[in-house]
């Protein structure tokens, strides 16, 4: 068997390099992109715990979560497309009418 | 109980013109005339009912009692109490309606009558007080009277800087009293003058370390000590050197309270309070010695001040406080009843004098620089002749009330000891200067061709009845005052040291005699010489004082007392406070104040960077939370 540690590892990696891409990416999408990959990152580690206890309900969250996913990703796109109608940019940085 | 309508009538008028002065106004005097008569009246009943030796002690009020300690509000009137109720309440009626016709038409009538009254009250109040407590709540009370009245025309800076003048000066030798009372009430457990009267001979023999704070032992008689104390208040208020230089400027005032308070009734408050307190004075020898020579040096001072002085006013000012330091030396040579005697006539004849002042001023439309004057006696009579009357009482002169009581100072200070005989011929000395200075006054103001400017002041010519009438009443008591018996009727209530019922004006033997031969043939002199040196050669005085020059100098410039006192008290002080203003006010409490706030604005600035508008940033703001959160879950 694989360990439970390996998902766990690898869920872990593909959240934090989300996370970081989060933080750090001045496109808008590729930022979008980095939130589904912490998204889908959650999802592995639910199913490898399912796996490992034997538990459907970590696999039928999946499913939630995958629909909630796409959703969210059809709305994030829309107002990209208005932002972008707005400003004619996709740089973050850029985006600082909320500033002091 | 009755007696309690003597202090409160003028109270209740002070209250009245208080409170309604702004709609009684010129009517003001039908408030408080008949209060002050009322108190008058009723000091008569009183008078008569102590006559004979009874005290009236009547408990008003029990104010606060905490362990062993009582303190009630009552009076107690005795002999010595009666004869000052009666001075206060004459003379107080007699300036009140002297003021109908003095303030007529001003805008502060109403406000000046509720004054006087006030002080009125307060003066009753104090001379019938039965315990240290109330003597000095209404010691305290009649100088706020007297700053109030002295600024009464507040419009006016002089004023005003006379009064606060009068007030803090006041208040030194109010410290010294405070710290007196303190002590008494430390040593007596009690405030009242019976309690403390009836026990201090017991504390003649103890003693106080004044040096135990700094570890040294400097033991002086603790009945010394308050005696001493309680004299520093009489200094301050009766206006003795060195605390003498509030009386001169307070002239500032209206001229009717110059008569009443700074003459007759407030600053013999603490001539009256050494007569009062004989009993312990009597028991402090070395005390006395200190008031005695206290008075002396400000009987001298005071006259040879007003020798020169060209202030109608300020003449008179200086021979109060030279007739004062006659009183106080009487007392602090144990001739109580003396100083009481003339503290009576003084009253008489020194209100009368101001109050003439105030008729000469008024007619010649607030001139009071006598070498503006001249030339009045003809055209204001009954003004001229009871001043005439009032100089003779003041210098002296035989068969007026003054030279009775004067003569009794002199005599019983002759047999006084040795020392009583070096004051007393100081005394005989200002006697001549009393004499000189006084018809100089009255050579000069009265006499002679008119040197006013008459375009400017109009015809001149007597004031109205309201204000003549006092001037014959107090004119008819300068004399009167001599004949009633006063001496034998305080000695039962006022005796020296020692020496038990002593009859009064003491032994008339050939000293007295002599004295009193001396006293008038240096009184004549002193009228005579003033008749050569203002109406027969008006160049003499010129000539002595340009041959006297330092000596004019140091008469006319009053010994320099106030420009010592404004080189080392009021400048120092004064620049202390600017020191304090600019150093701690300004730049410690201001800046702390001021840092507080900008500290805040500073803090608010460096947050305000956090909020940048940019989404990432808060979004790393919640990853660096959840991990530190996450971290302290798993350590702790």
């Amino acid at each position: 068997m694989i360990p439970l540690s390996y998902y766990v590892i690898l869920s872990s990696i593909v959240f934090v390099t989300g996370l970081v891409g989060v933080l750090i990416r001045r496109n808008i999408i590729i930022i979008l992109l980095s939130v589904e990959l912490m998204l889908n990152a959650t999802n592995i580690n639910f199913v490898a715990f399912s796996h490992f206890f034997q538990n459907m309900t970590g696999q039928v969250f999946v499913f939630f979560a995958l629909t909630v996913a796409a959703a969210e990703v059809a709305v994030g796109l829309a107002i990209i497309i208005a932002l972008y109608r707005s400003k004619n940019t996709i740089n973050v940085d850029e985006f600082q009418l909320l500033k002091w | 109980m009755i007696y309690a309508l003597i202090p409160l009538l003028p109270f209740a008028a002070f209250l009245i013109l208080g409170l309604f002065g702004h709609w009684i106004r010129e009517r003001a005097h039908l408030v408080a005339v008949p209060a002050v008569l009322g108190s008058f009246v009723l000091s008569l009943g009183a008078f008569a009912a102590v006559a004979d030796g009874q005290t009236i002690s009547v408990l008003l009020y029990t104010w606060l009692t905490s362990g062993d300690l009582r303190i009630e509000i009552g009076l107690m009137v005795d002999r010595l109490a009666a004869a000052m109720l009666l001075l206060v309440t004459i003379v107080s009626g007699l300036v009140h309606v002297y003021t109908i016709g003095y303030m007529h038409g001003e805008r502060g009538y109403a406000r000046f009558f509720s004054y006087v009254a006030l002080f009125t009250f307060s003066m009753l109040m104090l001379v019938m007080a039965d315990n240290f407590l109330q003597l000095f709540v209404f010691w305290e009370a009649v100088g706020l009277c007297s700053y109030l009245l002295i600024g009464h025309w507040y419009e006016r800076p002089s004023a005003c800087a006379a009064a606060t003048k009068a007030f803090i000066v006041n208040r030194v030798g109010d410290f010294g009293f405070l710290l007196g009372v303190l002590l008494v009430v430390l040593s007596f457990g009690s405030l009242e003058y019976r309690h403390v009267f009836s026990q201090a001979a017991d504390l003649a023999g103890e003693s106080l370390n004044l040096l135990r704070p700094v570890g040294g032992n400097w033991e002086v008689p603790t009945l010394s000590v308050i005696c001493l104390l309680l004299f520093l208040g009489a200094i301050g208020k009766s206006a003795q050197v060195p605390l003498h230089v509030w009386l001169p400027d307070a002239m500032e005032g209206p001229t009717p309270i110059s008569a009443l308070i700074h003459a007759a009734t407030m600053v013999t408050a603490g001539v009256f309070l050494v007569a009062r307190l004989a009993p312990l004075y009597n028991l402090s020898p070395a005390v006395m010695t200190i008031v005695a020579v206290t008075g002396a040096v400000t009987m001298v001072l005071g006259a040879s001040i007003a020798l020169t002085q060209f202030d109608i006013k300020r003449v008179v000012a200086y021979s109060t406080v030279s007739q004062l330091g006659y009183m106080m030396m009487a007392c602090g040579l144990g001739a109580y009843t003396a100083g009481i005697y003339h503290l009576l006539t003084h009253g008489a004849f020194k209100a009368l004098l101001f109050l003439g002042c105030g008729s000469v001023i008024i007619a010649l439309h607030h001139e009071q620089d006598m070498r503006r004057l001249g030339g009045l006696k003809d055209k204001m009579p009954v003004t001229y002749w009871t001043f005439v009357i009032g100089a003779l009482a003041l210098s002296g002169f035989p068969l007026t009330a003054g030279f009775f009581s004067k003569d009794a100072i002199l005599v019983e200070a002759w047999s006084a000891g040795g020392l009583g005989k070096i004051l007393a011929l100081f005394g005989v000395l200002t006697a001549f200067l009393t004499a000189f200075y006084s018809f100089r006054l009255v050579f000069v103001t009265f006499w002679g061709a008119p040197r006013y400017d008459s375009q400017h002041t109009g015809p001149v010519h007597e004031p109205s009845k309201t204000m003549t009438v006092p001037l014959l009443i107090l004119a008819a008591l300068s004399i009167v005052t001599g004949y009633l018996g006063v001496p034998a009727f305080l000695q039962a209530v006022l005796s020296p040291p020692g020496i038990e019922a002593e009859p009064p004006s003491g032994s008339h033997g050939p000293a007295a005699w002599g004295l009193m031969l001396l006293t008038t043939a240096v009184g004549l002199g002193g009228i005579g010489l003033a008749y050569l040196a203002y109406v027969r050669s008006p160049e003499l005085p010129d000539r002595l004082a340009r041959q006297w020059q330092r000596a004019y100098r140091l008469s006319f410039h009053k010994w320099y007392v106030d420009e010592a006192y404004d080189r080392t008290v009021v400048r120092p002080t004064v620049m202390l406070a600017d020191r304090l203003w600019e150093r701690v006010d300004m730049g410690v409490i201001d800046a702390a104040v001021n840092g507080v706030a900008r500290t805040i604005a500073w803090w608010g600035w460096l947050m305000r960077l956090i909020q940048s508008g940019q989404a990432q940033h808060y979004a790393l703001g919640m990853t660096v939370g959840a991990v530190l959160l996450l971290g302290v879950y798993l350590l702790f």
